[in-house]
């Protein structure tokens, strides 16, 4: 099968900076596919670089099998809900969602039918006639959906299109993105550097960093399985283990990852386990975040709200299921 | 800052202001009344009597018409020449970096910061130098120095105000870079240049030092006042054509003024 995009050995430069660095992708048609790291680490160089606001310094870029070097935006079936929405302030929302079969040359009763339906799909029905000024942060978010998806593109881009919403309305707008993914079987295309809101949307995710990709896979492929320190850390924050250390627990030296959430905290016992000292305890509402010292080693346990905890400061003892400590390729 | 609405202001600044607008606007009314005086020779007040006849006067003389129509022209083709060039220079500086592009944006400016004298000593060297001959051309670009400034202001200021990435979601939705320019930065820009245009005519239709430098025999309107208070007969047709002009100018100025006013809503709306 044609992958949706396509990414050969791809490099850009600027200058001496290597924002995207040989680096290799395929996405699948239909998936819903994000793009997570930390800002500066490319992923939003990809996404330009597949919109076609870029061009590859080195390697090669295909969409459906069709070579994308050279070939401008205009000329590109993918379409992108800016980060800062960038709806035009000159027209009214119909407009602005009937704008790219504007520009095609559709007929204004045929474009303004297509961008009726667009807005209801978004659930924007009637809001037509509204300058994007009189828009909520989140309406606007849907308009710039909406003028996307009325050009049926096959590849929808999304470049951090929620970061600007409040906590609430993220939550909303993460299913709704998905279901209306699910509904359309466009391949969905999504950046952003909230681990969170990639776990929950994407049937895989990309994790950059400097330029390269650390790993790809299923949120619980990267969630459970992180092959890199970076990625257990970036990803769930998990504890990242020296070499040294997992190597009295399996016997191979290599830098092994163990959720907090695998951890169980217990009284200072002799014989198995891992002795430590309490530092501090976070309360986080349905969970409770320990900061543990073991012997210089910094650990991070999560232990369900209401469990009784130990004082700060007080020796506790460390327990984890030897199934739970992931190894990983790094040895050194 | 608070405001006390509903409360009167003090009576001693009420006159201060109401002599600072007299002192601004009652020698423009004297200029207006001089327009009727019988008195061709010299200005003298109260006047000995009232009367229309330099309308007509003023309708046939033909320096008048001539001159008119030079600025008239001189200042269209400087605005639309400053158009096209500060438009162009604005977004230039604005939508991409370079190398010098500061330097760039101090040079275009300099023209209207310098004394007016020493653009016009500049050019006159120059014209002489390279042996083009005094014309309506040297005029034209000689205006055109200072009426790119205008323009070149007024687009920088909205171009920063307007987001980049509007562009690129236009090329996105299928827009070449013509259609991007009609349809999103044109309507984006197009009150601040209409602004900067009239503001452009304005300046090169009453503009007088370094038109001195730069016109061969051509007198332009300003000029012709000027050479005209010097003659000691039929004077006050220099005061019926500043009152016509006064008038004509000031309907545009008004008009732009209503237009940008909604268009700054419009343009601004998205922030």
């Amino acid at each position: 099968m044609t992958s949706a995009v396509s990414f050969q050995k791809v490099s850009r430069h600027f200058g001496s900076v290597r924002a995207v660095d040989t680096v290799d992708l395929d996405i699948v048609p239909g998936e819903f596919f994000a793009m997570l790291g930390p800002s500066g680490s490319g992923k939003t160089t990809c996404l330009r670089l597949i919109a076609g606001f870029e061009q590859p310094t080195a390697g090669s870029i295909s969409i459906f099998g069709e070579r994308a070097e050279g070939v401008p935006p205009y000329r590109r079936n993918v379409n992108t809900v800016f980060q800062d929405y960038a709806l035009f302030p000159h027209l009214d929302v119909l407009d602005n969602v009937a704008y790219g079969l504007m520009v095609k040359g559709v007929g204004k009763p045929e474009r303004r039918k297509a961008a009726e339906e667009a807005l209801s799909l978004v659930r924007l029905p009637g809001y037509g006639a509204r300058r994007p000024g009189q828009l909520s942060g989140g309406q606007r978010q849907r308009v710039a959906l909406a003028r996307a998806l009325v050009n049926q593109p096959k590849v929808l881009l999304l470049d951090e299109p929620l970061g600007a919403l409040d906590l609430k309305l993220r939550e909303n707008m993460q299913e709704e993105l998905k279901s209306l993914q699910k509904a359309l079987g466009i391949t969905f295309v999504f950046v952003t550097h909230d681990q969170g809101e990639a776990l929950s949307m994407a049937d895989r995710v990309a994790v950059f960093n400097d330029g390269k990709i650390m790993q790809v896979g299923t949120p619980e492929d990267i969630y459970q399985r992180p092959r890199t320190r970076f990625v257990a850390d970036f990803v769930g924050s998990s504890n990242v283990l020296p070499p040294d250390f997992v190597q009295r627990y399996s016997g191979q030296h290599r830098w092994g990852s163990l959720r907090p959430e695998s951890i169980r905290v217990g009284r200072a016992a002799k014989g198995d386990g891992v002795a430590a000292r309490l530092v501090s305890a976070n309360y986080l509402g349905a969970t409770t975040r320990l900061a543990l010292d073991a012997d210089g080693l910094r650990l991070h346990a999560i232990v369900p709200a209401g469990s009784k905890l130990p004082r700060e400061g007080e020796a506790v003892t460390l327990t984890f299921n030897r199934e739970h400590l992931h190894l990983m390729d790094e040895t050194a | 800052m608070r405001s006390d609405r509903g409360q009167s202001a003090p009576p001693g600044l009420k006159i201060a202001a109401a002599g600072g607008l007299l002192f601004l606007h009652l020698p423009i009314l004297l200029i207006f009344v001089y327009a009727f005086t019988t008195e061709e020779k010299s200005f003298v007040w109260p006047p000995p009597g009232l009367t229309t006849q330099w309308f007509a006067v003023t309708w046939n003389r033909p320096d008048v018409w001539e001159a008119l129509s030079l600025s008239v022209r001189v200042a269209a083709i400087s605005t639309a020449v400053a158009m096209v060039l500060g438009t162009l220079c604005a977004a230039a500086v604005s939508r991409t970096r370079f190398f010098g592009r500061e330097t760039i944006s101090l040079l275009v400016i300099l023209p209207i910061a310098l004394p007016g004298i020493i653009t016009g000593i500049a050019l006159r060297s120059a014209f002489s130098l390279a042996e083009i001959p005094f014309s309506f051309w040297t005029i034209v670009l000689g205006h055109a120095t200072f009426c790119v400034v205008v323009v070149y202001n007024n687009a920088v200021a909205r171009f920063r105000r307007t987001s980049g990435s509007m562009i690129e979601a236009s090329m996105d939705l299928g827009a070449d870079g013509f259609q991007t320019f009609r349809h999103v930065v044109l309507p984006n820009i197009a009150t601040a240049l209409l602004a900067g245009g009239m503001l452009a005519f304005a300046l090169s239709f009453d503009e007088v030092i370094v038109t001195t430098f730069t016109a061969g025999q051509q007198q332009t309107l300003p000029i012709w006042m000027l050479e005209e208070l010097i003659r000691p007969r039929q004077r006050p047709v220099t005061n019926v054509v500043a009152m016509v002009v006064v008038l004509v100018t000031l309907l545009p100025i008004l008009a732009a003024y209503y237009l940008t006013r909604d268009g700054d809503q419009i343009a601004g709306s998205g922030k």
